[in-house]
């Protein structure tokens, strides 16, 4: 089932909590069950998010939120759709956890809270774009083990089910289950606070919130095993999440950085991979596959986080991935420009990968003799022991540099660490050309 | 909401010089009387070094003491903190102005309000 979100821009598409008489059919060629699936998934996490703000309870909320799903499929196919759902189901499942607190005779403790929510909900509905960041922080606060964070935030903003995460994630439904319930547990007897962090916490604390959402992207775009459209799920989440962060908190240039970065990664994803399901690298891939209008709403983002001159990791690797993708309008890439933003990725998160992928910029952009001697000097580090990119990128090194014996002895290293067979397959192909051409000489 | 900051660090067995202590302490000083300040404090104490304990167990009716704790652990419990806080935020940033969070480790652990 497709999700076809929009930009989840709240300033636009708020949940205005007054409006919610039905119209009289739902959307023309739609069955109302696909309906329903749809409306319930695009406003899951608004929702709940609402309802936790309320109550202050997870199960709480989930449960009367399903419930209120259930009233859904129940109602909307005579009634018709209601012209704002999530206000429908809002309003529904916020009946329901009060009929629940009732008959758990907690009603009392929580009433003075629910007036205070009421009150901002008249007075607007800003209330409800401040619940879900606040549920963001909460759900990715550094106190939580961070596999539960990442369950956590699919499971409450992602909308996606338990079973869902579970299959994505390749670990068993219970397991999965049990680590959503003792994050809940723990951020209700620990006393993790139900708030965006204050000034002088925020800076770590978006970066757990960045990283999150960068894992979950990552997780449905490099993953090679599992279900595919599991996987799609996750992109779309993580990219739906990264708006969705934007929106709330558009003056955060690294917000805005990452958005770009999963948008310009993600418009790669048709040609990322070949007929077999092979990566393609970067340079081979067939540009004219390239999303072009994920990847010039990718640049716009770009630019929109650097204009605000305070640069972070993740708009420089958006940065890079920008600089590629204008290679695919003009068809040569500015290996210079790409070796000075990784520079300045060092400077602000260094890292033996990062010096490794420079290494290959300057390849490109000054040839593979200026690049040996960066190499050598990450391997006599040690930090990257065994890691194969290191390998492939020094045997190509020595192949562009026509040393054929030591180019075929770097690929038997590479081929040592492969762990795939098709990756075996094509590092041999290449040993075998190095042998020959070194016979040759 | 109340919590029990428990200070784990290793134990330099009389390794320590008297100026060293005296600073040490002098640093705990200054994160006591911050503690104070803000209306947190409900008590906090220094425990006698490991090699003082005797554990206790109960099995069948009959009390069985013996020397120490059974785990030798790099790290013991050396004292520790009750302290009355918003919530885990300022409890977790309470725990890393603990000196010896520096050298070893806080266990941040939410007291188990029974009753009320």
């Amino acid at each position: 089932m497709g999700r076809h979100r929009g930009p989840a821009d709240l300033g636009a598409r708020r949940l205005s909590l007054g409006s919610d008489e039905p119209s009289p059919a739902p959307e023309p060629g739609s069955t109302p069950g696909g309906a329903i699936e749809h409306a319930f998934r695009q406003e899951y996490g608004r929702v709940l998010a609402g309802l936790i703000g309320q109550f202050r309870d997870f199960d709480l909320a989930e449960e009367a939120l399903q419930e209120a799903y259930v009233m859904a499929l129940e109602h909307w196919p005579t009634d018709g759709v209601p012209s704002n759902p999530g206000a429908w189901l809002a309003t529904t499942a916020r009946r329901k956890a009060i009929d629940r607190l009732r008959r758990a005779r907690r009603y009392v403790e929580v009433q003075a809270e629910l007036a205070r929510e009421v009150d901002g909900e008249e007075a607007g509905t800003t209330v409800f774009a401040d619940d879900r960041l606040r549920l963001i922080f909460t759900c990715c606060h550094p106190a939580l083990a961070p596999e539960a964070r990442i369950a956590l935030t699919l499971r409450t903003l992602g909308g996606l089910t338990t079973p869902e995460i579970a299959r994505a994630f390749l670990v068993p439904e219970v397991t999965l289950a049990q680590r959503l319930v003792r994050a809940k547990r723990k951020i209700r007897d620990a006393g993790i606070p139900y708030r965006v962090p204050p000034d002088h916490l925020l800076p770590e604390r978006l970066d757990a919130v960045l990283r999150v959402i960068y894992l979950v992207f990552n997780e449905g775009y490099v993953a090679s095993g599992g279900d595919t459209l599991i996987r799609l799920e996750l992109c779309a989440d993580a990219i739906r999440l990264a708006r969705d962060l934007v929106a709330l908190m558009p003056d955060e240039p690294e917000a805005i950085g990452l958005l770009a970065l999963l948008l310009l990664q993600d418009s790669r994803r048709a040609a990322r991979l070949d007929a077999e399901g092979h990566v393609v690298l970067l340079e081979d891939q067939d540009r004219s596959r390239w999303d072009a209008a994920e990847m010039s709403e990718g640049r716009g983002f770009v630019e929109r986080a650097l204009r605000m001159r305070r640069p972070g990791p993740y708009q420089l690797q958006a940065a890079i991935a920008a600089v590629h993708a204008d290679a695919a309008r003009s068809g040569r890439t500015d290996w210079a420009q790409i070796v000075e933003l990784y520079d300045e990725l060092l400077r602000h998160d260094p890292s033996p990968v990062v010096e490794l992928n420079r290494a290959a910029a300057v390849s490109k952009a000054e040839g593979p003799e200026a690049a040996l001697p960066l190499l050598d000097g990450l391997i006599a580090s040690g930090a990257l022991a065994g890691y194969l990119p290191l390998a492939v990128t020094r045997a190509d090194l020595l192949r562009r540099l026509e040393r054929f014996g030591e180019a075929a002895d770097a690929y038997r290293e590479a081929i040592d660490l492969a762990p795939t067979p098709a990756e075996r397959e094509f590092l041999g192909r290449r040993l075998d050309e190095m042998v020959a051409r070194s016979a040759a000489r | 909401m109340r919590y029990l900051l428990l200070i784990y660090t290793p134990e330099e067995e009389g390794t320590q010089s008297p100026e060293r202590q005296a600073e040490v302490n002098e640093l705990y000083n200054t994160f006591t009387r911050e503690v104070r300040s803000r209306n947190a404090m409900e008590g906090g104490e220094a425990l006698q070094p490991i090699a003082t304990a005797t554990t206790v167990r109960v099995r069948d009716g009959k009390t069985l003491v013996t020397d120490g704790p059974y785990a030798e652990t790099k790290e013991a419990l050396g004292g520790f903190y009750l302290l009355n806080v918003s919530d885990l935020d300022e409890a977790l940033e309470l725990a890393a102005m603990i000196p010896g969070a520096q050298w070893g480790a806080i266990e941040v652990r939410p007291i188990w309000e029974l009753g009320g």
